[in-house]
């Protein structure tokens, strides 16, 4: 579960991260009064107005903007909240901002230059522990780095017997290129983070950039956090850090509905059991022709109700051509999916793009038939194969076909 | 000969009496899998399905000869029921539990390490099936076929879908092994191909693989290594989801450039092994290729 920075920079600071000190606002008086009060606390007379949305290349957007008096604040919070900020990693279309992170200034001048660094703690997939990566070309795309500087990123494993050793902050901190003050605030600064990604059951930190300020401080700067959904039985105080304004709406209806949907851009539906069937089942539409419209894994317990669901959130698509079904009865009975898409289908009334319905396993014969008997504008299939065929010849029909 | 599990299996179900582990076991038992008893915690004692139910593990292990599980506790408690199983001496356990926290099977692999014999399988996963012999998982029993191809797979119904190909084929199965589709897990693409690679009765191996980590691209480069001894049909679902929608920038990094559904299968080919685009293929491919058919897949 991905959250925002400021909720991000909240977890940090329980667990004695120096973070970017700032204040979240929805409305640009609320960013004025929250500048007033964060140049108290802090002494900051500029501000950095953030936007809050999931996603990053927030900088380049137009999304993060330095106000150097209270009416740029108001004028540039102003102009942020409601925009529709599009990065490399919205789409084309976007995200709407809803708030504003009014932060202090950091980068004041002072005896030595500031300096950026990128830091992330994840677990490395490869060898079943968690690692730090971190190099001295911070505040910059990452992945332009790994490319054009591999040798400048550095890993540092850490053993789950024993966590986090002093002797591996330490070397972080040298790697930096740090020493003295610096080199100490950042063995505190790694420590804490650490800390902090282990606690809280995180999946992903990272904090680009990481700041040493003029004056030898070392904090984060910003703060991307992803939280292990599997884990927030143990943390119930995440789960109301959610922002569903950041999710599809379909995806919540569907995640309401206990399916796991999402939407994509094609124009062929599709509603599969199974998240590698379902996978699968797009990358057949495409080799028929088409362009899957979304991922939906229904689960183990395809029934009339999840069937029914999965229907309303894919006919919401106005790109929608036609739908595929496809149903690997293993527990499920085939003769009861088939029975729930009859139903669903009568229930919704108005459906008029074509439907493909595969269905096999269990009672498949048996499904096939309710289906053909249906007297529904409903294909049925049995081997995969002859589902492809299916989905090109509907496509013809459409004339939807690429 | 098979791997894993086999008629001689003795079994025991990990949350035995609650609904889905009674379901599955009354399944696996009706499939003849010599279920010799079940695990719950504060029933010991009790008679469940016709078999003894046990407080521990341990007692299991020493009253009924078990030398297999199948776990179905709920996540909160899976990591410590898998625990509970390497350390009373089980050799080959099933966690079929879908939903356990990362932090919790850092923490498990670690436990495992170095442990003689023992072979973890999972977590979320359907579990491990030898036709005609044993089923220790979810697997519908039904589609399989006694016959001679091994079958590695991330997925669970696309592993229907290709065992299910390879029976109507006319080869059928030796051994399906759901290997799961956490970020971690108990045995990798390549473990599963290796063991599979030794079996004798296995004379081909479908791989099924999904977008994410670098699991498919080590198999393929240990099956060039060792020579191509059996052939293998591949398959990559995911081929069109889209980038970036469950891992971060600096997930990426980690697993590399192997991550993409294409930079797998290019990996794949380049090792020999004969990739399908298209998941309907699985079952003509590999009998295309066992016919000594060249396929340029």
């Amino acid at each position: 579960m991905n959250i925002h920075e400021y909720q991000g920079k909240d977890i940090l600071k329980r667990y004695g991260v120096r973070v970017q000190e700032g204040i979240v606002a929805e409305t640009a008086d609320e960013a004025v009064e929250a500048a007033k009060k964060l140049t108290e606390q802090t002494g900051t007379s500029w501000h950095v107005i953030k936007a809050q949305i999931h996603a990053g290349g927030r900088g380049k957007g137009g999304g993060v903007k330095l106000a150097k008096n209270l009416e740029q604040v108001k004028d540039i919070a102003g102009q942020i909240i409601g925009m529709q900020l599009v990065t490399k990693q919205t789409g084309a279309e976007g995200r709407k901002v809803h708030k504003v992170l009014v932060a202090q200034d950091v980068y004041y001048p002072g005896d030595s230059e500031p300096k950026e660094y990128y830091m992330s703690v994840l677990l490395d997939r490869t060898s079943g522990k968690n690692v730090i990566i971190y190099t001295t070309e911070g505040g910059m795309d990452i992945e332009e780095v790994a490319e054009a500087h591999p040798e400048k990123i550095h890993k540092e494993v850490i053993d789950p017997r024993v966590g986090l050793r002093p002797f591996q902050a330490a070397k972080i901190a040298y790697n930096l290129g740090l020493s003295g003050e610096a080199q100490k605030e950042m063995v505190k600064f790694v420590t804490a983070l650490y800390k902090a990604y282990d606690d809280t059951d995180s999946s992903m930190f990272e904090i680009n950039p990481v700041l040493k300020t003029s004056d030898n401080k070392i904090l984060a700067v910003d703060a991307k956090v992803t939280l292990d959904e599997n884990a927030l039985y143990r943390h119930k105080d995440f789960v109301a850090l959610r922002d569903t304004n950041e999710e599809d709406p379909l995806e919540v209806e569907a995640s309401a509905s206990n399916l796991n949907y999402v939407k994509l851009d094609g124009n062929v539906g599709c509603m599969v059991n199974g998240a590698g069937l379902a996978m699968a089942t797009m990358d057949i539409i495409k080799l028929s022709g088409g362009e899957p419209a979304n991922f939906l894994d229904v689960g183990g317990g395809a029934n009339a109700q999840t069937v029914e669901a999965g229907f309303r959130i894919i006919l919401k698509d106005p790109n929608v051509k036609a739908i595929l079904i496809n149903i690997f009865g293993g527990i499920v009975r085939c003769d009861r999916v088939a029975n729930g898409v009859v139903e669903a289908y009568k229930n919704i009334g108005d459906i008029r793009v074509p439907i493909i319905v595969r269905l096999q396993g269990t009672n498949a014969e048996e499904g096939a038939r309710i289906i053909d008997e249906s007297g529904l504008k409903v294909y049925s299939a049995v081997l995969l194969k002859d589902a492809a065929q299916k989905v090109k010849e509907v496509l013809a029909m459409t004339g939807a076909n690429a | 000969m098979s791997v894993l599990v086999n008629k001689d299996s003795k079994v025991i179900v990990q949350g035995f009496t609650g609904s889905e582990g009674s379901f599955h076991a009354q399944q696996m038992i009706d499939y003849g899998t010599n279920v010799v008893g079940g695990v719950t915690p504060g029933k010991g004692g009790q008679t469940h399905l016709g078999r003894p139910v046990f407080n521990t593990v341990a007692d299991a292990v020493r009253e009924a000869g078990a030398d297999t599980s199948i776990i179905f506790v709920p996540p909160a408690f899976a990591a410590d029921a898998i625990m509970e199983a390497a350390d009373a001496g089980i050799k080959v356990i099933v966690t079929i539990t879908e939903g356990i926290p990362t932090k919790d099977m850092i923490a498990v692999k670690e436990y495992l390490k170095g442990r003689e014999g023992l072979r973890m399988i999972g977590p979320n996963c359907p579990g491990v099936m030898t036709a005609g012999e044993c089923k220790v998982g979810i697997m519908p029993g039904f589609i399989f076929s006694k016959g001679k191809i091994g079958i590695v797979s991330k997925s669970g119904t696309l592993t229907y879908e290709a065992v299910d190909q390879l029976t109507k084929a006319g080869l059928g199965q030796t051994t399906a092994i759901g290997i799961g589709g956490d970020p971690i897990i108990g045995t990798t693409t390549k473990e599963a191909v290796e063991l599979l690679m030794n079996d004798p009765e296995t004379e081909g191996i479908v791989m099924i693989g999904e977008i994410g980590g670098g699991m498919e691209a080590e198999a393929a480069r240990w099956i060039k290594e060792t020579g191509n001894k059996k052939p293998v049909v591949g398959f990559i679902a995911g081929q069109t989801a889209p980038p970036g929608r469950r891992m971060g920038h600096a997930g990426a990094i980690v697993g590399g450039a192997d991550d993409t559904a294409a930079a797998k299968m290019a990996i794949m080919r380049e090792c020999g092994i004969h990739v399908v685009d298209s998941p309907a293929e699985i079952g003509d491919t590999m009998l295309r290729v066992l016919q000594g058919e060249k396929v340029t897949a």
